[in-house]
């Protein structure tokens, strides 16, 4: 219990840093103060909350979860991958948001694309999308924060409980703290979760008794051995990933995240040390989840990785619903909270734990970034703002995070994936094929609305095709997939034990190339925005 | 030049995120314990933050800052 009892503490503190954000806003019913902090943060704060944002539960407990069944190639997917394609789109895209939110305003990526596309309803529709595609990145969080208490307290807080207290605690510095106090209390817990990765990788190593001796069992066993390979995974699927960090500076808490920094120079360190933070927090996590397969002392490794071997030898012979049973107890989303109950003392693992539940409560950035574009692209810009003030429009933010937060829950209570696959499939698909929008939008004159609105209805359009797929075919037992539709001996579709695959390739690579296409082809064959505004953005170099 | 460079750069090391030469081995194990395409990926992101180091130095977009820093010298006061 005294674990449980350090990350209550934990998340006092927390809920006091929202708090006193509150008490230190110059002006609490400005708008620009409570969605974006007046655009005042320093450097600081500016790196560690931006890479906070970025890891959820889904890079600390998804990811040894992952590299606990799949093995290291996890790192390669997500972790190597994102170390250079975030970095660069904070580059090229973030320091030009920021530019663009300090010279005309913006708080949203839909009223800069309102203004560059001379737009209105079609702005509507984008934001529709990308609402509906944040949602489960949230939810992500609530789940973690139910696995993380109920492993921590050993089931005596129990899931629905665990993950309703997190809400809660995210919900009141969301609602009081506004972005000041979410990008505190994410400068916060980035520390805290950075120090935990090392911290971790010492102490489970000194209680397994140095790694030396289970990576070679690893090595030797052959059931185990393919773990420290990627023998198991295609290349295609394993290039397909390079495209998932696409979605991270389309995600609207990123971007809009990118117009709090005071000066661009914040970006300069933000973009360097990005890389190195993926490392520290990635490279153990997913170490320890492979090495949690030595750890075979732990019942609840025992269980899952019984469940794994049923799956892999009676799997085929077995029903559909009791494959996704079997898939869901072999999955191991906690095995790094079991690793560290085994082999740290008490009062470590109430800090480890209090580690991992910083990375687990990222989903604030989400709630808040929801609330800023229902009160600015719903509210303020169907008059709202005009009719009742800015005021009015603040309290509106506010309720609008009460609401998402309880929303959130609510299905979070229903959802039967294990986080992972609900980050992917859905939140971080979808945004990569959004992120098109602002490519086009910053850097192509000849980009229309008409563009922007293919590009974004493919999106939802394939989005929901793949998760209709992927419910009316059932997951095959792990091995070959099941193939769908095949010409000439090329499988162009199929349904994988993880998912779903075009061609070899993870849905992901398709849904970009058409929406780059559609935004190409749609602005070609429609009118442009007028001369001003191509010029507004475009400006041509003085003689 | 420098930024034909730059941009070779930036596709080499995309290109090399994709390392077929450590797809089916696990040996050697660098200090012991660590599997060699692990630390290899652990190498690459190193070499990313050394990329982005160099975009820094030699690309940064310094014109979008200029313009703004001209427009509103006043917000820099308020910094958290």
């Amino acid at each position: 219990m005294i674990p449980a009892v350090v990350v209550f503490i934990y998340l006092a503190i927390v809920v006091y840093i929202g708090i006193f954000a509150f008490r230190r806003a110059s002006s609490k019913e400005k708008a620009e103060e409570y969605f974006l902090a007046n655009r005042s943060i320093g450097p600081f704060v500016f790196l560690f909350s931006l890479f906070g944002t970025n890891m959820t539960a889904f890079a600390i407990l998804g990811s040894s979860g992952h590299a606990f069944s799949n093995g290291i190639v996890t790192f390669g997917l997500m972790a190597s991958s994102s170390a250079l394609v975030i970095p660069l789109t904070l580059f090229f895209v973030g320091t030009r948001i920021w530019a663009l939110g300090k010279k005309y305003g913006f708080m949203t990526p839909v009223q800069m694309f309102r203004d560059r596309w001379e737009c209105g309803h079609i702005g509507t529709a984008i934001f529709t999308v990308q609402a509906v595609l944040l949602v489960p990145y949230i939810i992500i969080g609530i789940m973690g924060g139910g696995t993380t208490l109920n492993a921590i307290s050993s089931g005596r807080v129990p899931y629905w409980f665990g993950g309703a207290i997190v809400a809660l605690v995210v919900m009141s510095y969301v609602f009081f703290g506004g972005m000041r106090g979410t990008a505190w209390v994410n400068t916060f817990q980035t520390v805290l979760f950075l120090l935990f990765g090392a911290v971790a990788v010492v102490v489970i190593g000194a209680g397994m008794g140095g790694f030396n001796n289970a990576i070679n069992q690893i090595q030797n066993s052959p059931a185990l051995a393919p773990l420290l390979t990627r023998e198991r995974i295609s290349p295609l699927y394993f290039f397909s990933y390079t495209f998932i960090p696409l979605s991270a500076i389309a995600f609207p808490h990123i971007l809009i995240f990118c117009l709090t920094a005071r000066k661009m120079n914040q970006f300069k360190k933000t973009v360097i040390f990005y890389p190195l933070c993926i490392m520290a927090i990635w490279l153990p996590c997913v170490f320890l989840g492979v090495m949690a397969n030595r750890a075979t002392d732990i019942p609840e490794i025992q269980a899952r990785q019984q469940a794994r071997r049923v799956l892999a030898t009676q799997g085929a012979t077995m029903t559909p619903e009791a494959r996704d049973d079997l898939r869901e107890k072999a999955a191991g989303d906690d095995v790094l909270l079991s690793l560290l109950k085994r082999y740290a003392p008490l009062w470590l693992a109430g800090m480890l734990g209090a580690g991992i539940m910083a990375a687990v409560m990222a989903s604030d950035s989400q709630i808040l970034a929801l609330s800023t574009m229902f009160t600015e692209d719903v509210f303020a810009f169907y008059g709202g703002k005009q009719r009742f003030g800015e005021s009015v429009q603040v309290q509106t933010g506010r309720i609008f995070v009460i609401i998402l937060t309880v929303f959130a829950y609510a299905i979070a209570l229903r959802a039967p994936e294990t986080i992972f696959n609900v980050a992917i499939q859905y939140a971080f698909t979808g945004y990569a094929s959004l992120s098109p929008l602002l490519i086009a939008a910053l850097f192509w004159r000849g980009s229309t609305k008409w563009g922007a609105l293919a590009s974004t209805v493919w999106t939802a359009t394939a989005v929901v095709a793949v998760a209709v797929f992927q419910s009316a075919v059932p997951a095959p037992a792990p091995g070959p997939s099941t193939i769908i539709w095949s010409v000439g001996g090329i499988e162009v579709l199929s349904r994988t034990p993880g998912g779903t695959a075009v061609l070899g390739f993870m849905p992901v690579v398709p849904m970009v190339i058409i929406s780059a296409l559609l935004m190409i082809l749609f602005s070609k064959l429609t009118s442009k925005p007028s001369g001003t505004t191509v010029e507004k953005y475009f400006p041509r170099a003085k003689v | 030049m420098k930024r034909a460079l730059l941009v070779i750069a930036v596709v080499a090391l995309y290109i090399l995120h994709q390392d077929f030469w450590f797809w089916r081995t696990a040996r050697p194990f660098v200090f012991g314990f660590i599997p060699v395409g692990l630390f290899y990926h652990a190498c690459f992101a190193v070499a990313a933050s050394l990329l982005m180091w160099m975009l820094v130095k030699f690309a940064w977009p310094s014109h979008l800052e200029e313009e703004i820093e001209h427009q509103s010298p006043a917000r820099e006061e308020e910094a958290i």
